[in-house]
């Protein structure tokens, strides 16, 4: 996912190169918004997170050695940002059975209608959009960041745990729970549109 | 999850996420498949699961950065002059 890194210098950026600085502001931008928005769902807060992500990473490219991936490295930025601002809204009560050495029972599915064939215009509408949208809002934070960053924004198992600082049995835990219960939510909302479908 | 046998369906539950990212060894794939070829409920955790990854996957696709954010943020980075050569 990340093939842009290799074609910055970090000696440039290190440097307070201004056009260096451009190229990674544009190259990374799309992506830090967009993790922002998924995760807070709000669009002046996520302005607010991908402005205070690259002031932070401007402050601190001088004593970044490099050891992750400038994407990495600003998603790591990114979902701390989003993660205060979450915090100071509202403060996260511990959700029972969400720790990863819980078991999985909660997590066991319960709806079995197989929408998965439903035409991509269903699959796929504006309404459908709005509705995933909120599903995922729906996570608890520490699910929501995982999924997010895994399986909308494509990062590695890997990737994940480096932005998040968790290791990888965390990191696939937590996306298997998260999966789980959207593939729960989504059955709710496309067991209706199947209906109709049916109707048809 | 399913009424046949609800402790193979559960066994294979905590193996799901690398089955459907491909990342699952070949023989617990097969044992997996075995299942699946006699358990209709995990055959359709396992399809909706996949559609939900991949409909989660293609969001990404849309939604650019808006272009007055573009442009805020190049403002506040005080890279003005950098702004319309993108």
């Amino acid at each position: 996912m990340d093939e842009n890194s290799q074609d910055f210098s970090l000696e440039a950026l290190r440097a307070g190169d201004r056009a260096e600085l451009a190229r990674v502001v544009d190259a990374y931008s799309g992506q830090i918004y967009r993790l922002a928005l998924k995760m807070l769902g709000n669009p002046q807060d996520a302005e607010d997170v991908l402005q205070n992500t690259f002031l932070k990473a401007i402050l601190h490219f001088p004593n970044f050695e490099g050891r992750s991936s400038i994407s990495t490295w600003l998603y790591r930025i990114a979902a701390n940002e989003a993660l205060m601002i979450l915090r100071k809204q509202k403060p996260e009560i511990p959700v029972p059975g969400e720790d990863e050495t819980d078991e999985d029972d909660d997590y066991l599915p319960v709806q079995f209608v197989d929408w998965s064939s439903l035409p991509e215009t269903e699959l796929a509408s504006s309404e459908a959009h709005t509705y995933l949208d909120a599903a995922v809002r729906q996570l608890s934070e520490k699910l929501r960041m995982v999924f997010i960053l895994r399986d909308v924004e494509g990062l590695s198992i890997r990737e994940t745990g480096e932005v998040l600082g968790l290791t990888e049995t965390a990191v696939k835990t937590r996306l298997l729970r998260a999966r789980l219960q959207l593939r729960e939510q989504l059955s709710d909302y496309y067991r209706e549109r199947l209906r109709q479908e049916n109707i048809r | 999850m399913t009424d046949h046998d609800d402790t193979r369906c559960n066994d294979m539950l905590g193996s799901l996420s690398d089955y459907v990212d491909g990342e699952l060894r070949e023989d617990l794939c097969r044992e997996i498949e075995k299942h699946l070829a006699g358990c209709a409920n995990c055959r359709v955790v396992v399809d909706t699961l996949k559609k939900t990854v991949y409909l989660y996957h293609e969001t990404a696709r849309i939604g650019e950065i808006p272009v007055d954010v573009r442009e805020r943020l190049f403002k506040r980075l005080e890279l003005e002059d950098y702004l319309k050569k993108s």
